[in-house]
C-alpha cells in the first residue's frame, strides 16, 4: 500500500477519533479530497522541478504513533536554548509532553492547538484564522486534514511577550520509521511582540517525515521574530510550511537556519495586506553529506508602500544540493513597492549542486525590485592575506565562509540564538572557533 | 540606413496603425488546409526533395503527432487548429530570374513599402539579400560575390539539392526533430529558409541578411534556417521581420541551428516586427521559434535580438558551449505595447572548461501587455572554471502591464562563477522633468530614456539594424504614456 492510499484509508479512522466540530470537520474533510485529487507533488509540478520526494516517500511510515514515550530533561537540554528563560512547548512523536513544557494562560495564550481546537472558548479564534492563511496545495492540504496537534500562541493587543517562545518537536523512533504532521497558529493582535524558536530534532536513525504547517497573523503593527532552527540528523525529512498574514505596519521577519537533514523543504509565504508593510526573509545554509535543502519563498505585495527583504546564503559541500525558488509578486495596486531579494552561494565541492531560480513577476509600475543572485568561490587573495599572517587554511576558510553568512546572523536579535547558530557553524565547518575575533 | 528621415520619422510617429499592414495580391499556389503524412509528402515532393529528407520530415511528423503543446510558458492566448493551417504556400511566379527587373512588379512594390527596395539594398552597405515571400527565395543577390570566398549562401530548398552532404550532416544536429513541439512541427513542414555555410579560415565580407515575410492569408509560415561556421571563420547574420495586418491569428514556428566549429564566430542579430495586433489585441502574429547554437573549442556564438513584434512571443535564443573555452552571448530588447505578450530569454549551457557566457535582457512594458525574461544557465560537472553574467532588466509603462523573471540557475561545479541581477524599475519623473527642462517634449523624453536603456543591447547590433531597430522601438512606444 503506498503512503497516499495508506494516508487516506488512516483518516477515515482519525476522523472517528475526533470529536465532531462542524468547522474544523469541513476543513479536514475538504483538504483531504483536495490531497486525494493531488496527490504528492512530482518533479513535473513546476514547484517541486528540483527536489523530490520519491525516496522518501517510499518508506512505510507510522501516522499514528502507537505508544508515549517520555524523555529527559538532561536528554534533549542540549537542544533546547537553555541559558536563558523561555516559554516551552515541547511535543514528543506528536504528543505534548508536559514536564519538559512551560505554557502559560495568564494575559495570553501560549499552549496547545488541540486545547484551541476542541475547547468552545477557543471557538471563534478557529473559525476566524484556522486554515484562513494556508493554501490548498497537496502537502498543506495533508496536514490540515491530519490537523490535531501543535502550538496555539494567542497574543491579545498591546502585549509585549517578556521571553522567547520555543516550540520542539522530538521524535523518538519507537516505530520504524513516523511521519508528524503538527500544525501551529500564531495569532499576535495590535501592537503586540513576540519571538519564536521552532525546532525539530530526531533522536533516532529510524527515518522520520516531518510535514509541519504554521499559520502566523500579524495585526496592526504587531511585531513577530520566528527563528526556525534546522539542524536534524541525516535520517531526518522536513516539509516546513509556513504562511504569514500581515496587516498594516507589522514587521514580519524568519530566518531559517538550514545546517542539517535528510531533505528539507521550507515553503515560507509571506501575504502583505495593508500599507507600510515590512517582511524580512533571511536564511543560512550549511549542509554536505547527500543532504538536500530548499527554499521556496513568496511574498506577495498586494498594497502599496510595503517592504520585503530576503537574503539567503548558502554554503554546499560534498554532494549536497541546494535550491532557492524566490518569488515576488507585486499586484497592480501595490504601487512604491520596494522588494529586494539576494541569493548568494558557495560550492565547496565538485559533486555539489545548486539549483536557484529567484523570480519576479511585477504589475505595477512604480516599484523598485530587484534581485541579485551569485554563485562563486572564496577569494583566493584574501586566503592568502590571512595566511600569510599566520592563520592556517582550514581557519582561514571557516573564517571567511562566517563572514560571508554574517549579513544574515546580524540580525538575529536574541544574543543566545546568535550564539548557538555560530557554534553550529563552526562546528559545521570543522573549526575550534569562536569567530568573536 | 539613408531610408529614414526625420521627416519619414514624424510621419510614422502620426500613424499609430501598423503602417505595413497591407496585403499583396499575389496569385500563390495554396496547398489545403491540414497536415496529415500526404501534405508532409506532397510539400516534399514539391520542394523536389531527395528520399532522405522525405523520411526526415515524416519521422518528425510521427514525432510531432505524439507531442502535446507546451503549456508551460507565461503566456495566454487561443491554440492555433493545426488542422486549420495551409502548409506550403509559394509564390506563383516562377521561374528564377536572373536580373531584379523580371521579378513580379507587384512584389518589388511590396519591398518598396517596406523599404528594402532591392536595388537599394545593392548598393547599400554591401548587404546580400535573400528575400523569402511566403517561404521561397525569390530573389538572391551577391551570390556571385560570396561564390568567390567559397561561402554558400542560398534557401535551403537549394541546399537540399546541391549541397546535400552539408545539410544531411548538420540539420537537426542542435535542435533535433523531437526537442519540442514547435520544433518537430517545423521538421515535418518547413517551407524554407536560408542556408549558410563559411568555409575554414574564411571572413565573411558583408552581412548576411534575410527577410521573412508572411504574406498569403491563414499561411503559417515555417522557415527553416541553418548557419555553418567552418573552422576559424566569421559570419554576421541579419534577420528581420515584417508582416502584413490579418485579422486572424497567424502561426510562425521557426527553427533556427548555428554551428560554430573550432575558433569559429558567429553573430546572429534580429529585427523583430510582426504584427502585434491591433490596440484591442486583435489578430497578431504568434511567433513560437526555436533558435539554438552550438560551439566547439574556442568558438563563439552571439545572439542579438530586438523584438517588438508579434501579438505572442515565445522564443529563447540558445548556446550549447560545448568546446573548451567557447563563448556564447545574448543582447536581448523585448518591447511589448497594448496587448502582446512575450515571453524570451535563453539558455546557456555550459558543458567545456573555462567556457563564458553573458546575458543582457532589457525587457520593455507598456500598455496592458505581459513581458517575461525566461532564461536557464547550466554549468555542467565537467565545465570548470565556467563563468556567467546575467543582466535583466525592465522598465514599466503605466500599471497595467507586467514584468517577469524566471531565471533558472543550476550550478554542478565548484570552480563555477555565476552573477544575476535583475531590476525593475520606471522612467522617473525627475529624469522626464530634466528633459522637459531643457525643451525636449514628453514623449521625446521617453524615446531619449528608452534609448538609453536598452544601449547596451543596440550597441550590439550592426550599424544597419541599429538605425531601424532604434526607430521601432520608438513606433512601438507610441502614445503609450500619457
Amino acid at each position: 500500500m503506498d503512503l497516499k492510499e495508506k494516508l487516506l484509508s488512516s483518516f477515515l479512522v482519525f476522523e472517528n477519533q475526533t470529536e465532531i466540530d462542524s468547522y474544523v470537520s469541513d476543513v479536514r474533510n475538504d483538504a483531504i479530497k483536495a490531497f486525494e485529487e493531488k496527490g504528492f507533488p512530482t518533479k513535473r509540478d513546476e514547484a517541486w522541478k528540483y527536489t523530490s520526494l520519491n525516496k522518501l516517500l517510499k518508506e512505510d511510515y507510522s501516522v499514528f504513533p502507537k505508544q508515549e514515550n517520555a524523555l529527559e530533561y538532561r536528554e534533549v537540554k542540549k537542544y533546547l536554548i537553555h541559558e536563558i528563560d523561555t516559554y516551552k512547548i515541547v511535543f514528543i512523536d506528536g504528543k505534548y509532553s508536559s514536564h519538559l513544557s512551560e505554557t502559560t494562560h495568564d494575559g495570553m495564550d501560549v499552549c496547545l492547538m488541540s486545547a484551541a481546537l476542541n475547547k468552545p472558548k477557543y471557538r471563534l479564534v478557529i473559525e476566524n484564522y484556522f486554515n484562513k492563511a494556508a493554501t490548498d496545495d497537496s502537502l498543506t492540504s495533508l496536514n490540515t486534514a491530519f490537523s490535531k496537534e501543535g502550538a496555539y500562541i494567542n497574543i491579545p493587543k498591546g502585549k509585549i511577550v517578556e521571553k522567547p517562545i520555543q516550540i520542539i518537536h522530538f521524535s523518538t523512533g519507537n516505530e520504524s520509521a513516523t511521519m508528524l504532521q503538527p500544525r501551529n497558529l500564531i495569532v499576535v493582535d495590535e501592537n503586540s511582540h513576540v519571538q519564536i524558536i521552532e525546532r525539530h530534532q530526531s533522536l533516532t536513525s529510524n527515518p522520520v517525515l516531518t510535514n509541519s504547517v504554521t499559520e502566523i497573523f500579524a495585526k496592526k503593527r504587531a511585531i513577530v521574530d520566528y527563528y526556525k532552527i534546522q539542524n536534524d540528523t541525516i535520517d531526518a525529512s522536513l516539509i516546513d510550511n509556513t504562511f504569514i498574514k500581515q496587516k498594516q505596519e507589522s514587521i514580519v521577519s524568519v530566518h531559517t537556519f538550514s545546517f542539517g537533514g535528510k531533505l528539507t523543504r521550507n515553503n515560507l509565504n509571506f501575504y502583505q495586506e495593508g500599507e507600510r508593510i515590512d517582511s524580512t526573509l533571511k536564511g543560512v545554509t550549511i549542509i554536505g553529506n547527500k543532504q538536500h535543502v530548499d527554499h521556496n519563498t513568496l511574498v506577495h505585495h498586494i498594497e502599496p508602500n510595503c517592504e520585503s527583504h530576503q537574503d539567503y546564503k548558502g554554503i554546499f559541500n560534498d554532494n549536497a544540493t541546494g535550491v532557492f525558488n524566490g518569488k515576488v509578486v507585486v499586484e497592480k495596486e501595490a504601487q512604491k513597492t520596494n522588494a529586494f531579494q539576494a541569493n548568494n552561494n558557495i560550492l565547496i565541492s565538485d559533486k555539489a549542486t545548486i539549483n536557484t531560480k529567484p523570480q519576479l513577476e511585477i504589475f505595477a509600475d512604480d516599484v523598485k525590485c530587484s534581485h541579485g543572485c551569485t554563485i562563486g568561490q572564496l577569494d583566493e587573495s584574501a586566503l592568502f592575506y590571512m595566511r600569510s599572517r599566520g592563520i592556517p587554511e582550514k581557519e582561514a576558510k571557516a573564517l571567511l565562509m562566517y563572514a560571508f553568512s554574517n549579513n544574515v546572523l546580524s540580525s538575529v536579535k536574541i544574543p543566545e540564538i546568535k550564539r548557538r547558530i555560530t557554534k553550529i557553524i563552526a562546528n559545521q565547518l570543522g573549526v575550534d572557533i569562536g569567530f568573536d575575533l | 540606413m539613408s531610408k529614414y528621415t526625420e521627416d519619414d520619422l514624424r510621419e510614422e510617429l502620426k500613424t499609430k496603425e501598423y503602417e505595413y499592414g497591407f496585403y499583396t495580391d499575389i496569385e500563390s499556389e495554396t496547398f489545403p488546409n491540414g497536415l496529415n503524412e500526404d501534405i508532409v509528402r506532397a510539400i516534399s515532393k514539391k520542394k523536389e526533395e531527395p528520399e532522405w529528407m522525405t523520411e526526415w520530415r515524416l519521422e518528425a511528423f510521427r514525432i510531432w503527432k505524439a507531442m502535446e503543446e507546451p503549456e508551460w510558458a507565461n503566456v495566454n492566448y487561443e491554440k492555433p487548429d493545426f488542422q486549420g493551417i495551409s502548409y506550403y504556400s509559394a509564390p506563383n511566379s516562377k521561374p528564377k530570374y536572373d536580373s531584379i527587373d523580371e521579378v513580379d512588379p507587384e512584389l518589388l512594390a511590396t519591398f518598396e513599402k517596406l523599404g528594402i527596395s532591392l536595388d537599394e539594398q545593392k548598393k547599400l552597405a554591401g548587404v546580400a539579400m535573400d528575400v523569402v515571400v511566403d517561404s521561397v527565395s525569390v530573389a538572391t543577390t551577391f551570390k556571385k560575390t560570396l561564390a568567390e570566398q567559397g561561402i554558400i549562401f542560398m534557401s535551403i530548398s537549394e541546399a537540399i539539392k546541391e549541397h546535400p552532404e552539408l545539410v544531411k550532416k548538420y540539420i537537426g544536429s542542435v535542435v533535433p526533430q523531437k526537442d519540442n513541439f514547435y520544433a518537430a512541427l517545423n521538421s515535418a513542414v518547413f517551407s524554407d529558409g536560408s542556408f549558410c555555410y563559411i568555409p575554414k579560415g574564411v571572413r565573411c565580407p558583408m552581412e548576411l541578411s534575410t527577410y521573412f515575410r508572411i504574406n498569403q492569408a491563414g499561411t503559417g509560415q515555417f522557415e527553416r534556417t541553418l548557419v555553418i561556421a567552418d573552422e576559424g571563420s566569421y559570419v554576421s547574420y541579419l534577420e528581420g521581420c515584417t508582416a502584413p495586418s490579418r485579422d486572424e491569428n497567424q502561426l510562425h514556428a521557426a527553427v533556427v541551428e548555428l554551428i560554430a566549429l573550432d575558433d569559429a564566430e558567429i553573430k546572429y542579430s534580429t529585427v523583430q516586427n510582426w504584427f502585434p495586433g491591433n490596440a484591442e489585441g486583435k489578430g497578431g502574429v504568434y511567433n513560437f521559434v526555436t533558435k539554438r547554437g552550438l560551439c566547439e573549442t574556442n568558438a563563439k556564438i552571439s545572439w542579438t535580438q530586438v523584438e517588438t513584434g508579434s501579438a505572442v512571443t515565445w522564443k529563447y535564443p540558445s548556446c550549447i558551449l560545448k568546446g573548451n573555452n567557447s563563448v556564447g552571448e545574448f543582447y536581448s530588447i523585448a518591447v511589448t505595447n497594448n496587448y502582446q505578450q512575450a515571453d524570451t530569454g535563453t539558455k546557456m549551457i555550459h558543458l567545456g572548461k573555462n567556457t563564458k557566457s553573458t546575458i543582457i535582457s532589457k525587457g520593455i512594458s507598456a500598455g496592458k501587455s505581459q513581458n517575461s525574461y525566461r532564461g536557464l544557465v547550466q554549468i555542467n560537472s565537467r565545465a570548470e572554471n565556467a563563468r556567467n553574467f546575467s543582466q535583466c532588466d525592465s522598465l514599466l509603462m503605466g500599471n497595467e502591464c507586467g514584468a517577469h523573471t524566471f531565471p533558472y540557475i543550476e550550478a554542478k561545479n565548484q570552480t563555477a562563477q555565476i552573477e544575476h541581477e535583475a531590476t525593475t524599475s520606471k522612467i522617473g519623473e525627475d529624469q522626464i522633468f530634466y528633459c522637459n527642462q531643457r525643451g525636449i517634449d514628453t514623449e521625446k523624453a521617453i524615446a531619449l530614456i528608452v534609448n538609453g536603456f536598452s544601449k547596451e543591447v543596440l550597441n550590439k547590433l550592426p550599424m544597419e539594424f541599429a538605425v531601424e531597430a532604434q526607430k521601432l522601438l520608438e513606433i512601438s512606444l507610441e502614445g503609450s504614456v500619457g
